[in-house]
């Protein structure tokens, strides 16, 4: 079936130089967002028109009707994380799951102690959730990663404490895809009774997780990454040990009291939806997605000084996050307008810092700013790859002779040993 | 981020891409920026006798304001003598290119650069004068 389902975009052709006229650029940021599979939207909309109840009112068919339609994805969310639906809480999408997550364990449990240990790679939904806590009288240890991105299992126990109350380590980086060993560092959460919370936003339908199995206590999940909708999210909460969370929207006790709020119900069809076909279908799209990677990682990495950032093992096929040396990572989507990526470099935005978490891996400043996060997904094409790979090659040869670092190196100066007129 | 249509030429069709030779007397060299803050200008000026400029040439590493301010004072510097470049000022650059606020720093740095070239050849043509 899904042979059959094409991206619900138009798709017109770029002339040879890549620039789009009227045209949509090639989507290859799917770390981003997914496009709403079309299937899902489907069984959304009667959710919106028809089946408008809801899902808390008792008294009605209404009500009813939208609290099955819940009660089904709720199944289908747990299913493919090998969860009890009981364990599922709604939530606003993973920044939500996160901060409900950490804050809510910590709070709860901070008699026990008020040290967390996160990783300095994580996404900003938790490092900045960690860090309100420190404003609040906790205190974290942001972990650095391995060159590779991985984090090193003996940093991680030696910065256990005592009162090592919580630990926060993302399933899968949204910048360089690497996936951490999620077991073995919640194993060691389990020896040392810490409460173990795992931001899994970008492994859905990406990797296999069994919560029966997995050493996890709470788990972040969101929709919008796995072709479902934007704004929908959920947090898995263990039942057996049970695991308490403080919760931090009141009203109405919705989600057994961890979350208040009215149900999104057409949204939260998408998510189950979006969540059934993954499990169904993760297994031939990652195969297929694995052979477009490669194909794309071959085709750029035969050029000179290209660095792939992150581990290319230990990492889901869909990203790929390269440096080009000498190139700087805004002027390269500048002129790479017939696809659509992200970049590392922070020109685009009033910071001048590069991607912390490049910076993290301990690159240096200037493949930093010369990276470019290509992500692909379900409805990315051979001809897409075919495309991307001759785009790139032709306008990092044009940059590069605009670049007077590339000329530098060419004329084989070391630009670490360079005095800069910092600016 | 919405770029004007003067940065987008610029960007497209750099004008005067390229290096002059650093070891002739009259050619001075301005090279500022750092990789850290992810843009470096080059700047190559040619003065003749009369101390007018006769040939400019840069490399930008950067995004594209700051290739297409470094582009534009190529154009500007031609025909100038080394003080009349001195006394070009960055908001003029911005001005010119439209450039966002947060883009400003680029016009300072191609200013910087032009500052930078134009000290470069005149502690050159010092040297030659006390040979």
């Amino acid at each position: 079936m899904s042979a059959t389902i094409e991206m619900p975009v138009v798709k017109d052709t770029f002339n040879a130089d890549g620039h789009a006229h009227d045209a949509q650029p090639i989507y290859l940021d799917y770390s981003a967002t997914t496009p709403v599979d079309p299937r899902v939207a489907a069984k959304m909309i009667p959710y919106i028109t028809e089946h408008f109840g809801n899902p808390a009112s008792r008294s009605h068919p209404y009500g009813w009707t939208a609290e099955k339609a819940v009660e089904n994805a709720r199944e289908e969310v747990a299913k493919l994380v090998g969860a009890d639906p009981r364990e599922i809480v709604w939530t606003s999408g993973a920044t939500e799951s996160n901060n409900l997550a950490i804050k809510g364990a910590a709070n709860f449990y901070s008699g026990k102690g008020k040290h967390i240990i996160t990783v300095a790679t994580e996404h900003k939904a938790v490092i900045d959730a960690v860090r309100e806590l420190e404003r609040q009288g906790f205190e974290a240890t942001y972990l650095q990663p391995e060159p590779n991105g991985l984090l090193d299992l003996t940093k991680f126990k030696a910065a256990i404490r005592p009162d090592t109350v919580l630990a926060s380590v993302m399933f899968v980086n949204n910048e360089i895809g690497v996936i951490q060993d999620i077991t073995a560092i919640g194993n060691i959460c389990r020896e040392n009774g810490i409460i173990f919370h795992v931001d899994a936003a970008q492994a859905t339908g990406k990797v296999d997780i069994d919560l029966e199995v997995l050493p996890v206590d709470l788990m972040s999940f969101c929709a919008h990454k796995t072709y479902g909708p934007k704004g929908i999210g959920a947090l898995y909460v263990r039942r057996k040990p049970r695991i308490r969370i403080e919760a931090q929207m009141h009203g109405g006790g919705h989600e057994r009291g961890m979350r208040s709020g009215t149900l999104a119900t057409h949204q939260i069809v998408g998510m189950g939806e979006a969540f059934r076909i993954a499990r169904e279908e993760m297994h031939e799209e990652n195969k297929r997605i694995t052979h477009l990677r490669d194909k794309l990682l071959h085709g750029l990495e035969t050029m000179e000084e290209v660095y792939v950032n992150g581990d290319l093992e230990h990492r889901v096929p869909h990203n790929l996050n390269i440096s080009f040396n000498y190139v700087e990572g805004e002027s390269l989507i500048m002129a790479v307008k017939g696809i659509a990526v992200s970049s590392g470099s922070a020109c685009t935005s009033a910071s001048l810092e590069p991607s912390y978490v490049l910076r993290a891996l301990g690159r240096s400043d200037e493949l930093a700013h010369s990276s470019i996060r290509f992500s692909i997904g379900r409805f990315t094409t051979e001809e897409d790859v075919d495309y991307t790979i001759k785009l790139m090659r032709s306008k990092i040869d044009k940059l590069r002779d605009l670049s007077p670092l590339w000329e530098m190196f060419k004329d084989g100066i070391d630009l670490s040993k360079v005095q800069w007129a910092s600016h | 981020m919405a770029y004007s249509d003067k940065v987008l030429d610029h960007y497209e069709n750099p004008r005067n891409v390229g290096t002059l030779d650093k070891n002739d007397p009259n050619v001075g060299t301005g090279m500022v920026g750092a990789p850290a803050c992810g843009d470096v200008m080059k700047l190559m000026i040619k003065v003749n006798d009369a101390g007018i400029i006769e040939d400019a040439k840069f490399k930008t590493y950067g995004c594209g304001s700051a290739i297409a301010s470094s582009s534009l004072v190529t154009e500007w510097l031609k025909g100038k003598t080394v003080d009349e470049a001195y006394a070009i000022k960055n908001s003029a650059i911005a001005e010119e290119l439209a450039l966002p606020p947060v883009k400003i720093h680029c016009s300072v740095l191609a200013e910087d650069a032009i500052k930078a070239a134009v000290a470069d050849i005149k502690a050159k043509q010092l040297a030659k004068a006390s040979a």
